[in-house]
Formats: structure tokens, C-alpha cells, sequence
């Protein structure tokens, strides 16, 4: 029962983060808003019980995403400058689909039921079987790297292209003109030098 | 009563659906594109939590073997998909990051409107020449 308040809670704590993000102006306060956003995600899964994805979360949604809006946003202008548009038609759309999806969330399984279809299935497969077939306990890890092993190959294949496709954009006939700017920035303030965004992003991909 | 009960079990897929749809407004009707890509990244965490919360059995434990036959064991399969699927919104996001960061060099602006009203007045330019 404990679990189930805990859960409502945090669940709810996300639509004020993300009330907040829609108000703010401030390209800072928005970035530092959506990594709250990803932390309290982050344990929201742990109180649901899926401890992997919470500290891949943790790690990877509210770490190296938010460093990376922050390193870009050192090339950025600081504010959004206009005012949002269209805001009455997009507000009707939104508000339509969602009940729609709402009326429609009604017929799904209960939540947390332990005979919805999902389940009964494949899961208890999963479970019973991946143990004395490759001796690992836990199941998260076991079937992404031995069932799916190649899902996963196909996965990095996509951050790897991600990379290249940053490393490319970034590296553009431009590039020496920005080294230029960072130089000159990093003359006028020394203390402020930190390694310019190639550098970053090459890193963290 | 049982119509607040009704709200409160499915409370999370209903959070779900309200998150998912001020992501959407976020890319619809702002104009910066870092907080297009914010609502973007709203947009894919709440697809998470309603995989996630699909997956969670109560009474479940986390779907690591404990080698007590009794215990009940939350759906690892969503675990598994889901990621995946974090790394690739990631990666995603860096690209889109990266992108935004061209745009701000070569037009010295982020906000859509100015780079339409920038695109139609060369277009116009082009066809006085």
C-alpha cells in the first residue's frame, strides 16, 4: 500500500515538473527542470521495480543529456525570445487526443494485475528458463544480452551512427571559425575555458 | 467513491496521457527549438512509465532470481525494451542538439518563426533578381 502512495505521489510530482518547464522562459531553468524530470522518472522506476532502468535513467537520461542541452546551450542565446503559437488550436488538439487516450486507458488491465495478458505469456518463460540456461540471476540483463544479443549490437549501432552524424554536423566547414570564437571567449575570460563541444559530444556518444 | 477509486488505481496511465500531451503541446506551439526538443524528451520518458508501469505485477519484487520458488517476480520483458529504448533517445537527442547548434551558427537565431519569416524573405529576394 506504502508503494502504491509513494507511486501516485511521484507520479503526480512529474505534471508540476513539467507545468513548470511549459511556463519557463529560461532555456537554463527548462534544461535544469527536465533533468529533475528524468531523476524523479528514475524513481518512479525503482518503486516499480525496474531497478535496471532506473539507474540507466539515472545515469544516462538525467547525466549525459542534461550535460549535453548544457554544452549546447553554450552556443545558444539564453532566452526563448517569442511567444508560443497557435497556443488555442494546439491546446484543443492536445486536450482532445488525451481523452480520447484516457477513455481508452479505462479498458486497459489493472494496474499492477497480476493476470493481465502480459503477464501470464512469454514472461514466466523468461523467468523459469533463463536461469539454468546461462546462470545468470538476474532476468533484465540476461535476456538483453543473451536472448536479444543482437537487438542490443543493433542499439549501439544506432549511438554509434548518432555519433558519427554529430561528429559530422559539428565538424562542418565552420568548425575552425568556432574554434576561433571559443578562443578569443576563452582569452577574454581564462577561467571559463572549458573544452569546446566536438570534444564533448565526441565523448559522450 | 468507486469512481475515485477508479481514478486512483489507473492514476498512472492517466498521468501518462496528460504528460504525453503537454509534451506535445510543448513541440507544437513553442517556437525555440531546445524546448521543442525538451517536450520531445517529455514526450518519450512518459512512454516509458506507461511501459514500465504495464510491466509492474504488485506484490512483484525486482526481476532478479532470488531461487525462491514463491517469489513474484515483476514483468522483465518491458525492463528490457525500455532500455534500449533510453540509449536511443539519448543518442537522438544529441543528434537534434547538434543540429540546433548549426542552425544558431548559420542563421543566428533558434526560434522557428524568424527562421520561416528569414527563408520566405530570400525566397522573395531571389525572385526580384
Amino acid at each position: 500500500m506504502v508503494e502504491f502512495w509513494v507511486n501516485v505521489f511521484l507520479v503526480s510530482l512529474l505534471v508540476i515538473i513539467t507545468f513548470n518547464i511549459m511556463r519557463n522562459k529560461r532555456l537554463i531553468a527548462i534544461v535544469a527542470l527536465s533533468g529533475a524530470y528524468s531523476l524523479t522518472a528514475a524513481a518512479i522506476f525503482v518503486n516499480m521495480d525496474a531497478v535496471d532502468v532506473a539507474f540507466t535513467e539515472a545515469a544516462v537520461g538525467s547525466g549525459i543529456s542534461t550535460i549535453l542541452f548544457l554544452a549546447a546551450l553554450r552556443y545558444l542565446p539564453v532566452e526563448e525570445a517569442h511567444e508560443t503559437r497557435y497556443p488555442i488550436w494546439s491546446l484543443a488538439l492536445c486536450v482532445i487526443v488525451g481523452v480520447l487516450l484516457i477513455i481508452a486507458a479505462f479498458a486497459l488491465p489493472e494496474f499492477g494485475d497480476p493476470n493481465a495478458p502480459a503477464h501470464v505469456h512469454v514472461a514466466p518463460r523468461y523467468i523459469a528458463e533463463s536461469y539454468p540456461l546461462f546462470h545468470i540471476p538476474n532476468v533484465v540483463t540476461n535476456v538483453l544480452a543473451s536472448y536479444r544479443g543482437f537487438d542490443t549490437l543493433g542499439e549501439t549501432v544506432v549511438v554509434f551512427t548518432a555519433g558519427i552524424g554529430v561528429i559530422l554536423l559539428l565538424s562542418g566547414s565552420t568548425l575552425s571559425m568556432r574554434l576561433k570564437d571559443a578562443d578569443t571567449k576563452s582569452e577574454e575570460n581564462s577561467d571559463n575555458a572549458s573544452g569546446d563541444i566536438v570534444k564533448n559530444s565526441g565523448d559522450d556518444t | 467513491m468507486t469512481s475515485i477509486n477508479l481514478i486512483l488505481i489507473n492514476w498512472n496511465y492517466i498521468v501518462v496521457i496528460l504528460l504525453m500531451m503537454a509534451g506535445l503541446y510543448i513541440i507544437i506551439s513553442n517556437q525555440n527549438f531546445i524546448k521543442k526538443l525538451v517536450g520531445l524528451s517529455i514526450f518519450q520518458s512518459s512512454v516509458f512509465i506507461f511501459y514500465i508501469s504495464l510491466g509492474k505485477v504488485s506484490g512483484g519484487t525486482a526481476p532478479i532470481l532470488t531461487g525462491n520458488d514463491e517469489t513474484l517476480y515483476s514483468n522483465p520483458l518491458p525492463h528490457v525494451l525500455i532500455l534500449t529504448a533510453i540509449v536511443v533517445g539519448v543518442a537522438t537527442n544529441a543528434l537534434g542538439l547538434a543540429l540546433v547548434v548549426r542552425i544558431q551558427e548559420a542563421f543566428h537565431s533558434i526560434e522557428e518563426n524568424k527562421l520561416l519569416a528569414l527563408k520566405k524573405f530570400s525566397e522573395q529576394e531571389d525572385r526580384q533578381l
